[in-house]
């Protein structure tokens, strides 16, 4: 630092410390997004758990307060079956997606000839940016009049599997409202999420360990189960998880598709037997009392919850992935 | 007993590039031949077709003829994974599993044709395989810990281990020291000097010293300049080609002029 | 050492054979592996190529000028009438103002992580965007629904709508942002630091100038991702059949709401013989709309992507 007070020094050293100034304002900026980021999650789920507290209190006197919760149920009673119907939907349409997600992104990495795959793999980002609501249109005029004979199939042959079993009077409802067409819906939702996730981590497969596999004379099959998969596993986990992530928070497909109801039933080919908690909030909101609104916040705490938690699975297997490879 | 490898008018092409043209040489059963020459100049590219790696490559083609003891590796009733199991190979860089056991890395290649191996039988290959690869005293102790852990050197040698459990004929290695430090190479130069009584042995290297320590046969290669194809200039004895080279391009490049 | 491996005597007939031929078991499995994914694959495009197409077929008979530029106001029954003029304006005022909100937040917070953030409270922003990408759009919905309650009470308003759209776009842009920020060499903050720029100053005039094309790109696709919600908007922007520009008043229709609003009125029952009446209306309404939804998304990805591609720095050589 010089210490002579010529008139351009001082004129310099003026301008530095205005230019300090706007320094540390940019810098209290950005801190202060960084914080606000931390202090609005925060307030989600405090502002989540205020409305839903006069629900929550309420107890079972709630029933006679709104419509939809069955008399003589509380709101956490009632969010037991919102909640099995939520996973039970998710939970199906991830078994349907993963598998061909992940035959999708073997194809895109390891099948197809390389120009056509960059163009597939292309073609599959632009899917993931579909609407919901535009699959749910699709999936309840187009799809599901083509599945009733299908369902009914599956009722015939399989209904003595306790997800496939009929009606009382031993038929898949028709129209097919059910949660199978639903759960067919969120699994062609989620598949270009997770094919994008699974596609990326297999084309990272280092080529030293496919042609390790090659020169041991592989075939390409018996190189991908040696080399590639192993090496994709907790991407292929992780990438489920972000897909199961989607799937339970997913409003628009289940709302459009299900026709609803409130049991732990795992009929997936009959309908009114279950909802999830995102439709029934979209079902319910616009009609509700005040009290109303309260439970069904109360229901999107528990839908909150869930997510998160999923969520922060997938992410820590993401980070235990990165050690993982860190370490080769 | 190993066979006599020998290629006929060879032409490598990466799409319509040909990046190695007419190599024709014979290559002695149970003896180690080494290939050097500059960067760039196909030695490498000319090693994967032996195995018919070079077509993994997307574009990778090949013309003339390989052929193992007269039967051609490129003949139409060959199946390349077949020919793979035959002749095995070992990379630049250290590739085992990083998934896998070293017991499990040395069985990869067994367990793809012999999938219900018995306990015992594979414990014999494994001790055997890692006995030949001069690794066994090191990792006995540590047989179902990652292959990942080991050093490099020791990786190196555990793909060699991986590489002869499947008892192949011939035994590629494409520059198997270029990522390893003094003790490992020396490690391994040992190891290829005693491997040489069983398998037929074919090293690129860069490093004429290692060359002419443990090969019997040297070839070099050579391009005239960048976008020609690489070319055979001569393969002789390596006494011979260290000492006596025929060709002036070959006294140049060992004698540092160039390369 | 030793010679404990034995390698069999191979004739060259032997040979022959077996570099002819691979255990036939690998090879119908290898077979069958291919069969398997190429199905996977078919499987997979059946559904999504059958979307695309229903869409196009279906939305495309009345998606026309008039269907553009009107509004439903005063439409009713079966009548051969009315558009997505007010949803589309809604859409666009609320994406709007979502981004209006967002963006600056995000791009803020991803200039903290990159340029000024160390420590716990860096990691636990980069934890909390993560957390927030997870966020389900319904519950975005009812947070926004939770917060203006407590301002103005129980209303719904465009505005409501923006909150809900800019939480669940916030973390999509820190993560571009972010991405773009620190592909940004630091010899030129070096540079730019070594000339006596202060750090705010070579923040934006360097790095951001440098980052520019990318981050354009991540903000438009994060803009392409929110402006289908639907479910946030059914509970805090309601609907509407009229024109409304302001999002700080009264319900405002959007585009994604319009199609579940039109799927939902259903079929309508017209009379025997009636011409002034058509059944489907409702359904083509929303095909309509479903359509110009998916024409906006796509343009506003393949615009994203050419910006990222035609006016991309050459800063990486």
């Amino acid at each position: 630092m010089t210490t002579s007070v010529s008139a351009p020094a001082a004129l310099a050293s003026a301008k530095r410390r205005t230019g300090r100034g706007l320094d540390r304002g940019f810098r209290y900026l950005a801190v202060g997004s960084g914080v606000l980021i931390v202090a609005v999650l925060a307030s989600v789920a405090v502002f989540l758990l205020i409305r839903a507290w006069p629900a929550l209190r309420a107890g079972e006197s709630i029933s006679s307060e709104v419509g939809w919760i069955p008399a003589g149920s509380s709101v956490l009673s009632v969010i037991g079956p919102l909640v099995f119907g939520t996973v039970l939907a998710a939970i199906v349409a991830l078994v349907i997606a993963v598998p061909v997600a992940v035959g999708i992104a073997l194809f895109i990495s390891h099948y197809a000839p390389r120009r056509i795959a960059n163009a597939l793999g292309y073609m599959v980002d632009l899917l993931a940016a579909i609407p919901s609501v535009v699959y749910g249109l699709w999936g309840v005029m187009v799809l599901a009049p083509m599945l009733h004979p299908i369902f009914q199939w599956m009722v015939k042959w399989l209904g003595w599997i306790p997800l496939f079993a009929g009606d009382s009077a031993g038929n898949a409802s028709n129209p097919p409202r059910v949660l199978m067409t639903a759960a067919l819906v969120l699994a062609v939702m989620i598949l270009p999420i997770i094919t994008a996730v699974c596609r990326e981590v297999f084309l990272t497969t280092p080529p030293l360990h496919e042609e390790a596999a090659l020169a041991l004379g592989a075939t390409r099959w018996e190189m991908i189960r040696m080399a590639v998969l192993p090496y994709g596993r907790s991407g292929i986990i992780s990438a489920a998880m972000l897909g199961l992530g989607r799937a339970l928070g997913e409003t628009m497909a289940v709302l459009m598709v299900l026709s609803p109801g409130l049991a732990y039933s795992f009929k997936l080919l009959v309908a009114s037997q279950q909802q999830t908690i995102a439709a029934n909030i979209a079902a319910k909101f616009n009609d509700a009392t005040e009290m109303g609104v309260s439970a069904l916040i109360a229901t999107g705490l528990a839908l909150f919850v869930i997510t998160m938690a999923v969520n922060m699975v997938a992410r820590g297997i993401v980070a235990r992935r990165k050690d993982f490879s860190g370490a080769n | 007993m190993s066979q006599r490898i020998e290629t006929k008018d060879l032409n490598i092409y990466y799409g319509s590039f040909r990046a190695v043209a007419d190599v024709t040489m014979s290559i002695e059963p149970r003896s180690v031949t080494a290939l050097i020459g500059p960067s760039g100049c196909g030695k490498s590219t000319f090693l994967r077709t032996l195995n018919r790696m070079h077509e993994v490559i997307p574009g990778g083609r090949v013309e003339g003829t390989v052929a193992i003891d007269g039967v051609d590796l490129y003949g139409p009733d060959v199946d390349p994974v077949a020919v793979r199991r035959q002749v095995g190979m070992v990379f630049q860089r250290p590739n085992p599993f990083p998934t896998m056991s070293i017991a499990e890395n040395v069985l990869a290649g067994v367990r793809l044709n012999n999938r219900r191996i018995s306990k015992s039988d594979a414990a014999d290959l494994v001790e055997r395989s890692l006995r030949g690869a001069n690794l066994w005293k090191e990792v006995k102790d540590r047989l179902d810990r990652p292959g990942s852990g080991l050093s490099g050197g020791q990786q190196q040698r555990l793909c060699i281990a991986r590489a002869i459990a499947v008892e192949p004929q011939v035994l590629l290695m494409d520059e198997p020291c270029s990522a390893l430090d003094p003790i490992s190479t020396l490690a391994i130069e040992d190891l290829i000097a005693d491997l040489k009584s069983r398998y037929t042995i074919i090293i690129v290297t860069h490093n004429m010293q290692q060359a002419a320590r443990v090969s019997d046969r040297t070839g070099f290669f050579n391009l005239e300049e960048a976008g020609e194809p690489g070319r055979l200039v001569e393969i002789d004895d390596t006494s011979t080609i260290f000492s006596a080279p025929r060709e002036q391009a070959t006294e140049d490049y060992i004698s540092g002029r160039f390369g | 050492m030793a010679s404990t491996n034995t390698v069999p005597e191979v004739t060259a007939e032997d040979l022959r054979r077996s570099l002819s031929r691979v255990d036939p078991a690998r090879k119908r499995t290898d077979v069958i592996m291919r069969v398997v994914v190429y199905i996977a694959f078919a499987l997979a495009m059946a559904p999504l190529i059958s979307l695309v197409w229903s869409v196009l077929v279906r939305g495309v008979g009345r998606l026309d000028t008039y269907f553009l530029l009107n509004s439903m106001r005063n439409v009713f029954g079966g009548m051969d009438a009315g558009g997505a003029y007010h949803a589309i304006v809604g859409t666009l005022v609320i994406t709007g103002w979502a981004a209006l909100i967002s963006v600056p937040i995000g791009l803020m917070v991803a200039i903290y992580l990159v340029e000024y953030g160390t420590g716990r409270l860096a990691k636990a922003v980069t934890f909390l965007v993560d957390v927030m990408t997870g966020i389900p759009s319904i519950v975005a919905g009812l947070f926004a629904f939770a917060l203006f309650y407590l301002l103005i009470g129980p209303q719904k308003a465009g505005i409501i709508g923006s909150v809900a759209l800019a939480l669940l776009m916030t973390p999509v842009v820190i993560r571009s942002s972010e991405e773009m920020l620190r592909l940004v060499p630091n010899e030129l903050r070096e540079a730019s630091y070594a000339l006596g720029v202060p750090k705010w100053l070579t923040t934006i005039k360097v790095v951001l100038r440098t980052a520019v094309a990318g981050l354009t790109t991540g903000v438009m696709l994060a803009i392409a991702r929110v402006i289908g919600e639907t479910a946030p908007l059914i509970i805090t922007v309601g609907m509407t059949n009229s024109i409304n520009n302001d999002v700080f008043r009264e319900n405002m229709m959007t585009l994604p709401v319009y199609v579940w609003q039109q799927f939902g009125l259903g079929l309508v029952p017209c009379r025997e013989g009636a011409t002034d009446c058509i059944a489907t209306i409702n359904f083509d309404r929303a095909w309509a709309a479903a359509l110009t939804l998916i024409l906006i998304v796509m343009l506003l990805n393949l615009v994203a992507r050419g910006v990222s591609r035609w006016f991309a720095p050459k800063v990486r050589g």
